[in-house]
């Protein structure tokens, strides 16, 4: 794939999870080796083996997952690898903290040199993270996903930055796959999509549908054919739930939501606005700080994951390697993963491995699951068919309420759309559904009932009728 | 042969093989550096394991307390816990074993070895179980707590029989009277050492295969070594199973100290292991966890613990030589990178040795 | 109150800074290799084959400070093999530092039996000692205990002063991280873990060159472990690590002085302390030991 980047620009690299963005850049950096093909900077082939080869150009790049170090300060974080020594390697931090202080003015990027980075907000981070690049003299910026964590204030303050940078003559890549901001911040677009680039374009000659419609490569974003809702007795009940993320910050904040059967609820909003902490409360994860959640009649406010998923929770995790299936066992094993210790799958405490075999091959038959057989080691299937055991798993339990977060998540168009038609039966056979989706497009096309969470609340529920895209995209941005 | 089987025998047969051959090419080399004959070394190791009178019997002797405690610290692997408190259990399964053992005079074997091999299990499950439950509930993490249990456990010990509450007042030495003739083990072939406790140590090999590779248990217990994450979104109770997981590891460990004053010494020393609780984490690493792979490994442990006093007597040379053997063996099933890289391999088999895993390697253990 | 009649503080003082040598020098050699990201359980096996290697040099050559500098290179060597099966074969680092513990029991061993043992030459006598005639019964505080309290304040200067003490930070606490800024954190490990068997060497060279004059087989006894809970009791800092050898050797210290006076006390209680206190710390109960954050993982260039 080809790509050129100008001075004084910001070059927009557009495209799905997964789409290749994210690896491109980490080659530019140094941290990949390409398997082949050049990298032309400043006008010259260069080969750029390692971070310091990319510094040395002037290249900087601030990761997705910033990479700085929670206990050192400021200071000591961005002079780290290039440090202001006086006498036989002492640091200097005086002179340090002075330098810092003399860059934050110039880009009006304030922060405090002597603070710890572990004390400070996400935002204040990632300022840190781009003094960091600036600091080695960086030239050209790469922006890896910046403002998936970030406030609209914040991200306000890092487009005001950005611009100050472009303006200076440096160049900025900005890797994202939000629509928006491509046309509000970029003076170049390159689309990705698999690993190839599809279409350079410019803000001026492009609109988002156009956007969009090359990104996921299809003229209709994902259109599902479902009839219309018939939503029966409350089944999942959630009142004012309070929940606390690790940092002891309240994360999900006085929510209250209702999930019926043969309905879908969908909770949109931007990563990191509690979702995560939504999904542990209600499975037993985590515990509540206050509120209730029940299922059914029954209170699973404290329960424990084994009562709730006992008291008919079926639950899909995002991380599907981490939490998902076991990658080192077998796709049988993987399918009864949490039912293993029951009949007819165990005796007392003897496994039955007929019964799980007989099941498994039930299952992968319904679901489609690719697999050599139920004795394939579930790390070595494809990610689509990886999730596919897991929708299987949980809906083959038959439970009453489905916790599906991020269920497509870097999953082949294949397997989504596979994936989408089951939730919507399954709706329809009067399961309830709760879909947690940080794409819009995914909760929209999905969901009976959309309810938008912006800082850990509940801003607004609508109807699937009445859900206005802009709308919901401004609510999940925190205005209006 | 496909490529998946040759990966597999590759880990499980090329390795330890070369592991062990290599071994005593080193501990060879270092005998003609201290200026002795290699082969005479070896020769008498041999006959000091095999061939000499009672050479034999005394290797199984020597191997049955290895069994045990390979088998406990393989157990801990599975669910990616690096017991290194195997001594530590041993001693307390020991100190157990000989409570139990003196405390009930004129009952018959029958009921007393069953109480006093339970009381061990007792104190190794108790022993391990503190830091499964440390590990658990704190995230203390269980290298450093089971180290430390060790040393508690040898000072204990040392209070114990030194003058202290189980110490025998009629003796000079450091030590716990003998237990009651009813405890003892009875021998299984008449003029050697050889106790019943083999056949219970032959026993635990296919009942720990069993609890690990068919029972919920033994699901648990792989899952959680797995995969913590998933453990815990499916339901499981990842602490419940730490401490679990340790608890019959130190019995284990635990049983192997009670057979071993049951069937051997009929007493507690003050020099009572001299390390057969640390050796077996060689013995399990050499099996790769897998339980019935603990025999033969055992075995060789077994063999060389016997055959190292006659070789000392015999040549000269250190029985410490068997350490050198056995650090190498850890090294090279330890490091399947480095064999590659030394015997020139291409091959890449998958994954090496399953040690700690994904969640649970190192101090912190976070992904 | 007898025994208290007899109690000489200044003495006990002395004795408790001499006994809290190696648990200082090798507790020094933990906090550096930990802080960079390598756990060294390997201690106690480094400062067994420097005491070794150290009193045979000294035999050898007939000089105590050649026989300083062997032992303090013969821990930089075997810490070096710590270095290259955890840093650059990814073997498990407690693995390897189990491989190190019995390699050196095997190796010291072996070499006891043929060299020294049978020999004519043992008995070396010690380094030379600072004589304290100002206090009570003139105690003596030998060279290798002085060097570890001049190197308590510079090891804790370079750790977090220096350049090198901060890239070791980075490379412990998040090696991705220090990659990124540039940081050859293989190179970082790699020379903390030497840096550690250097410190653990000296450490080793007190127990023969300062203590006794002789070698005499596992005579580290666990002192390696020791060490190690006294870094974590201590917080992964030179002067915290300090601190706590110092309890512990006081702990033993005085243990050792109850069995004289022959007051009937389990002093093995005392002797567990170092233990327990550690398991505590590790368990959080008395504010956590929180260990460096990237400590024990293999670091993997992608």
């Amino acid at each position: 794939m080809d790509l050129t980047v100008e001075w004084g620009q910001v070059h927009a690299l557009l495209g799905e999870n997964g789409a290749g963005k994210s690896t491109l850049m980490n080659v530019v950096y140094g941290l990949v080796r390409a398997d082949s093909g050049e990298i032309v900077f400043d006008g010259k082939a260069v080969r750029i083996g390692s971070p310091q080869d990319a510094i040395k150009l002037g290249i900087g790049m601030v990761h997705q997952h910033f990479m700085l170090i929670p206990p050192l300060t400021v200071a000591e974080n961005i002079i780290l690898g290039h440090e202001i020594a006086t006498g036989p390697g002492v640091v200097d931090v005086r002179h340090a903290q002075q330098e810092v202080a003399v860059l934050s003015k110039k880009y009006g990027l304030e922060v405090d040199p002597a603070v710890k980075v572990q004390d400070l907000s996400v935002g204040i981070q990632q300022r840190v993270e781009i003094l960091k690049a600036l600091y080695r003299g960086a030239r050209l910026l790469i922006l890896d996903e910046p403002t998936a964590v970030l406030t609209p204030q914040e991200v306000r303050g890092l487009f005001d930055v950005i611009h100050a940078l472009v303006k200076d003559g440096a160049a900025v890549i900005f890797i994202t796959h939000k629509l928006a901001e491509v046309i509000e911040v970029a003076d170049k677009i390159t689309v990705m999509r698999r690993g190839k680039v599809v279409a350079t374009t410019t803000p001026k000659e492009s609109n988002q549908a156009e956007l969009a419609r090359l990104m996921v490569g299809r003229s209709v974003l994902l259109r599902v054919d479902k009839t219309e809702a018939k939503p029966g007795q409350v089944l999942l009940t959630l009142k004012d739930l309070t929940v606390q993320d690790d940092r002891h910050q309240v994360a999900v904040d006085n929510v209250s939501l209702e999930v019926r059967a043969g309905e879908i609820l969908g909770i949109a909003g931007v990563e990191g606005n509690g979702q995560n902490e939504l999904v542990e409360a209600i499975v037993g994860l985590r515990m509540p700080r206050a509120g209730q959640i029940k299922l059914g009649e029954r209170d699973i406010t404290h329960a424990s994951t084994h009562s709730t998923l006992e008291a008919g929770l079926g639950f899909i995790p995002a991380d599907r390697h981490r939490m998902g299936i076991v990658l080192e066992l077998p796709v049988a094993d993987n399918l009864v993963l949490s039912r293993f210790d029951r009949p007819p799958f165990a005796r007392f405490i003897v496994r039955a491995f007929d019964a799980v075999r007989e099941y498994a091959i039930k299952l992968i038959k319904t679901f489609d699951i690719r697999t050599e057989g139920p004795e394939q080691l579930a790390g070595s299937l494809s990610g689509g068919n990886q999730q596919k055991l897991v929708v299987a798993r949980e809906i083959g339990t038959q439970p009453k309420v489905l916790l599906a977060s991020q269920p497509t998540r870097g999953v082949d168009v294949g397997s989504i759309e596979f994936i989408h038609r089951r939730l919507v039966e399954e709706r329809d056979n009067g399961m309830g559904v709760l879909l947690v989706s940080s794409e819009l497009d995914e909760v929209l096309s999905l969901a009976d009932r959309v309810a938008v969470v912006y800082r850990g609340r509940v801003v607004a529920v609508f109807d699937q009728k009445e859900a206005d895209r802009d709308r919901i995209g401004l609510l999940m941005a925190g205005a209006a | 042969m496909s490529r998946a089987l040759r990966q597999r025998l590759f880990a499980a047969v090329f390795i330890p093989v070369i592991s062990v051959a290599s071994g005593f090419v080193v501990a060879g080399l270092a005998v003609v550096v201290t200026g002795s004959d290699p082969i005479a070394a070896f020769t008498a190791l041999f006959q000091g394991a095999f061939t000499n009178p009672r050479a034999f019997p005394e290797t199984l002797v020597a191997m049955i307390p290895y069994i045990f405690l390979g088998l406990a610290v393989a157990l801990g692997f599975r669910a990616g816990l690096f017991n290194i408190g195997a001594e530590g259990q041993f001693y307390l399964g020991a100190i157990f074993g000989v409570l139990a053992g003196n405390s009930l005079h004129g009952v018959p074997g029958i009921v007393q070895i069953p109480l006093a091999l339970a009381f061990g299990m007792l104190g190794g499950f108790i022993w391990a179980a503190v830091p499964g439950l440390l590990k658990a509930r704190f995230g203390a993490h269980e290298v450093i707590t089971t180290i430390m249990l060790n040393y508690i456990a040898f000072q204990l010990t040392d209070f114990l029989i030194n003058k202290g509450p189980m110490s025998d007042k009629h003796s000079t030495a450091p030590r716990t009277p003998f237990i009651d003739p009813g405890a003892q083990l009875p021998i299984i072939i008449s003029g050697t050492r050889l106790h019943l406790g083999l056949i219970l140590a032959l026993l635990a090999v296919p009942i720990v295969w069993f609890l690990v590779q068919r029972t919920t248990i033994g699901f648990r217990i792989r899952m959680v070594g797995f995969s913590q994450g998933a453990a815990r979104a499916a339901g499981i109770s990842v602490a419940w199973t730490l401490v679990i997981t340790m608890g019959i590891s130190g019995a284990l460990a635990g049983l192997a100290g009670a057979d071993e004053i049951l069937g051997v010494s009929h007493y507690m020393p003050s020099s009572f292991s001299v390390g057969y609780g640390f050796d077996s984490i060689a013995v399990a690493l050499l099996a790769r966890s897998n339980p019935w792979a603990i025999l033969p490994s055992a075995f060789l442990f077994g063999a060389m613990r016997n055959g190292a006093a006659f070789m000392q007597f015999q040549t000269q040379v250190s029985s410490d030589l068997i350490s050198i053997v056995q650090a190498i063996v850890i090294m090279f099933v330890a490091a399947p990178v480095m064999v590659r890289w030394i015997f020139r391999l291409r091959e890449v088999p998958v994954g090496g040795i399953q040690i700690t895993q994904r969640e649970t390697a190192g101090v912190t253990r976070e992904t | 109150m007898d025994f208290l009649g007899h109690l000489d503080i200044a003495g006990f003082v002395v004795a408790t800074l001499i006994a809290a040598t190696p648990l200082v020098l090798a507790g020094m050699g933990g906090v550096m290799s930990e802080r960079s990201g390598v756990v060294n359980i390997a201690l106690e096996g480094i400062m067994l084959t420097s005491a070794f290697a150290g009193y045979a040099a000294a035999v050898a050559t007939h000089n105590l400070w050649l026989g300083v500098l062997v032992a303090i290179i013969a821990g930089m060597l075997i810490a070096a093999l710590h270095a290259l099966l955890s840093i650059q074969f990814l073997v498990d680092q407690i693995v390897s530092g189990t491989v190190i513990n019995i390699l050196a029991v095997g190796i010291t061993g072996s070499f006891y039996r043929t060299y020294i043992q049978n020999s004519s030459l043992g008995g070396t006598g010690v380094l030379p000692a600072l004589h304290l005639t100002f206090l009570p019964n003139a105690p003596f505080i030998g060279v290798i205990t002085l060097a570890a309290l001049a190197l308590i304040p510079i090891v804790h200067f370079v750790l977090f002063n220096t350049v090198f003490g901060l890239r070791t930070r980075a490379c412990g606490e998040h090696p991705l991280a220090a990659e990124t800024a540039g940081i050859n954190v293989y190179l970082v490990r790699y020379s903390n873990v030497i840096l550690s068997g250097a410190l653990a060497g000296l450490g080793g060279a007190y127990f023969t060159l300062q203590q006794i004059g002789n070698f005499l087989p596992n005579m580290t006894g666990g002192r390696g472990f020791i060490a190690l809970a006294a870094m974590i009791f201590g917080r992964w800092t030179p002067v915290g690590a300090f601190g706590a050898s110092l309890l512990f050797a006081g702990a033993d210290a005085f243990s050792g002085r109850l069995q004289i006076s022959g007051v009937n006390f389990p002093y093995q209680i005392l002797g567990m302390l170092p233990y327990v206190l550690t398991i505590i710390v590790v368990a959080g109960a008395v504010g956590r030991a929180v260990a460096p954050a990237a400590d024990g993982k293999p670091y993997k260039k992608s």
